[in-house]
């Protein structure tokens, strides 16, 4: 460990990285190596899965208190020093959430063909936000989102809105992210739900609070290689069992065309549950059914357009891209970051597969589907799970045998549960539980410093008090970072939010008021400040009316735009309004177009200067 | 001076259209091969129905080649338009 505190000497940790890294992703496989032994004599499940957790949390905190720091540069922008290859470790881990790992292979495995188009957007926003932002916001040198938008189109309403939208979408993510930090170390750790959003919150804030955008880089770049291990381990181990080979992403397609007829055998879409489980689901849409309608189609591309422009503008996504020490790092960096993110997410769907084939296929000694009632209730997974409320096993027609309509499980454990539906040893699910946790607090770490440094840099620095020193203002953002994470969990632990509805509300509150304005501040000179005002504000507006029309209001959606696609309202009336009123104003002033051109270009000085 | 300029003006014409030609690609395999799923079903690609194999995995790896190109591609229209940053 003692290469981590040669924090200050930052030639050689930069040049170390590899190494130092290298020797911590060897520690941990041989961690899991040791649970695995004490397994084998005998130690419980319940003390693998907690020391797994505790174990982890305790490591990025040690990061995270190594890497503390009193500079703005460092504390904001990691110093602007940090590698494309790692700053793409860092963005994955700051993007996979807890609904990625956790929900996005139980979604695939309830909803079918439908549910992949969140594997498609949340991969394809990277393409916009390579080509139109990441590299022009690097050469502009802000240290947040809304200090583009503020110096841009001038003015403190202009940052001020920002700031709003920013706050509105990173906070409505952040509780669903402690809400999954809190019910996860609330199993691993065998404490009340309510205790472990705030036990996940402290392990969030010890990682980001001493050294800000630093410590949350280094600790990501972490998480990271621990959430990749967890997720492909136990894929590669289920696939490897049933004769698919060590890479199971290339070769399932034979599994998807099993699931088919195993789909025919087991009646799937033609027996339907006899009641309904809250908050569980029984299989009854087909593996590969894609849309057959114009209204299906256009749900699909439009969960797709939404997930994607929303990637684009989530300033935690955004900010990561400020750390690299050059604008074509930046742009590397963006391809890096996609390239992490793939590996899991080509791998979900595989996931997904392989679950859903050990459960139908009778073949399979793991398989539920057609079993005796008896059987099924005898096996320990479906008892513990059973227990917890989050699996339900009934023999509705009374005849002893256990069909499609008769199982239900809930999709955002689906991957939790998957190893001990394969019967893998218990030492893989603690690793699971691990990699969620690193998920969500990684997620949750971005998020938070974006909140917190938005309102301690634009807020507070540049329209409350300019004249503050460094050490104030980083004062101001711990006090801050502290406090929203406290409000977080507060929300989290009145548990308002399922953990995906607010993951995509995020998306589409984030395009609907900040895409525009964002593109279009380097992509088109003649937007200026009024526009870009009744852009953020129309746009915001619109969208949150549409969501509450629909949610709430008793509305009936447009084309089966439902509240997860409000964003498409949003922006689009956010688009509307932005060129409407640029055009009815002036244009912007010969030093503001100059601007422009120069953050078109990656040569020379970033405009805003190395501290300000 | 006029040279700075015109150099400028050539650069950021090349580095829309590189920007132009990367979204229409991201547009096809982000929505076009999408809609038609269920017709590309019909086609069988490494054992996949073909639609379920483009969402699955298709589109991902097209996006993640695409940038490792775009980002190429950028670095040496700035090189050429002397516009790349000093190293």
């Amino acid at each position: 460990m003692a290469m981590f505190g040669d924090f200050s000497s930052k030639g050689g940790f930069i040049a170390n990285l590899p190494k130092i890294y290298g020797i911590y992703t060897g520690g941990f496989i041989v961690f899991i190596f040791l649970m695995a032994i004490l397994e084998q004599m005998g130690l419980s499940a319940d003390t693998i899965g907690l020391l797994f957790v505790g174990f982890t949390i305790v490591i990025y905190a040690v990061i995270g208190w190594l890497s503390r720091t009193m500079q703005l540069d460092a504390y904001y922008v990691a110093g602007r020093q940090v590698p494309p290859v790692f700053n793409g470790m860092a963005t994955a881990a700051d993007w996979m959430s807890g609904a990625s790992f956790v929900a996005m292979a139980g979604g695939i495995y309830v909803g079918g063909h439908p549910y992949l188009a969140f594997v498609v957007g949340w991969t394809g926003g990277y393409v916009l936000v390579a080509t139109l932002m990441a590299p022009y916001l690097r050469k502009f040198g802000c240290y947040t989102v809304p200090d583009f938008i503020g110096t841009r189109y001038g003015g403190n309403f202009a940052r001020l809105c920002a700031v709003i939208v920013l706050v509105v979408a990173s906070f409505t993510y952040v509780t669903a992210q402690i809400n999954a930090t809190g019910t996860i170390a609330s199993r691993a750790l065998l404490i009340p739900f309510e205790v472990g959003v705030w036990v996940g919150l402290a392990g969030i804030l010890l990682c980001s609070m001493l050294g800000g955008m630093r410590a949350v880089t280094w600790t990501q770049v972490a998480q990271y290689i621990v959430l990749i291990i967890a997720y492909l381990v136990p894929v590669i181990w289920m696939s490897n069992k049933q004769g698919f080979g060590v890479i199971p992403q290339l070769v399932y397609g034979d599994a998807v065309q099993r699931i088919a007829e195993l789909e025919q055998l087991h009646q799937v879409g033609v027996l339907k549950p006899a009641e309904a489980v809250a908050g569980m689901s029984a299989l009854v849409v087909k593996h590969n059914a894609p849309a057959d309608t114009f209204v299906a189609n256009w749900r699909f591309v439009t969960l797709v357009a939404c997930m994607m422009l929303g990637t684009a503008s989530l300033p935690h996504i955004l900010m990561r891209y400020f750390t690299t020490p050059s604008v074509r790092a930046a742009r590397s960096s963006v391809a890096w970051s996609l390239f992490f993110i793939f590996l899991l997410y080509f791998t979900a769907p595989a996931l997904a597969t392989f679950t859903k084939l050990q459960i139908l296929d009778p073949n399979l000694a793991t398989s539920v589907i057609g079993k005796s009632i008896a059987d099924v209730n005898a096996l320990t997974w479906v008892q513990k799970w059973s227990a917890v409320g989050f699996l339900k096993v009934m023999d509705a027609n009374g005849d002893g045998i256990v069909q499609i309509n008769e199982f239900f499980i809930r999709a955002d454990v689906v991957v939790l549960a998957t190893p001990e539906i394969a019967g893998l040893p218990y030492v893989i699910s603690g690793l699971v539980a691990a990699g969620g946790m690193a998920a969500a607090m990684s997620t949750a770490d971005g998020l938070l410093l974006a909140i917190a440094n938005a309102l301690s840099h634009d807020l507070y620095y540049k329209m409350i008090d300019p004249k503050a020193d460094t050490k104030r203002r980083l004062i101001v953002a711990r006090v801050l970072l502290i406090a929203i994470g406290a409000a977080g969990a507060l929300v989290a632990s009145l548990r308002l939010t399922g953990i995906l509805g607010a993951v995509a509300w995020a998306f589409c509150f984030a395009m609907s008021g900040l895409f525009f304005p964002l593109v279009l501040g380097v992509w088109w000179k003649r937007a200026n400040r009024a526009g870009a005002i009744a852009g953020m504000i129309v746009g915001l507006g619109a969208g949150t009316w549409y969501l509450y029309a629909v949610k709430w209001g008793g509305m009936k959606p447009w084309w089966g735009m439902d509240d997860l696609r409000f964003g498409m309202v949003g922006a689009a009336a956010s688009l509307v309004a932005m060129v409407v009123v640029s055009l009815l104003t002036p244009a912007p002033d010969k030093e503001t177009q100059d601007m422009v051109d120069e953050i078109r270009i990656p040569k020379g000085e970033t405009y805003l200067g190395s501290t300000h | 001076m006029s040279t700075a300029v015109s150099d400028r003006e050539v650069h950021w014409q090349r580095t829309r259209n590189l920007m132009i030609v990367h979204l229409v690609i991201w547009f096809i395999f982000a929505y076009v091969v999408h809609w038609f799923a269920q017709d590309l079903n019909k086609i069988t690609f490494l054992d996949f129905p073909l639609g379920f194999y483009m969402a699955a995995q298709g589109s991902l790896i097209v996006f993640v080649v695409q940038l490792f190109f775009f980002s190429k591609q950028q670095e040496k229209i700035d090189r050429e338009c002397g516009m790349a940053e000093d190293e």
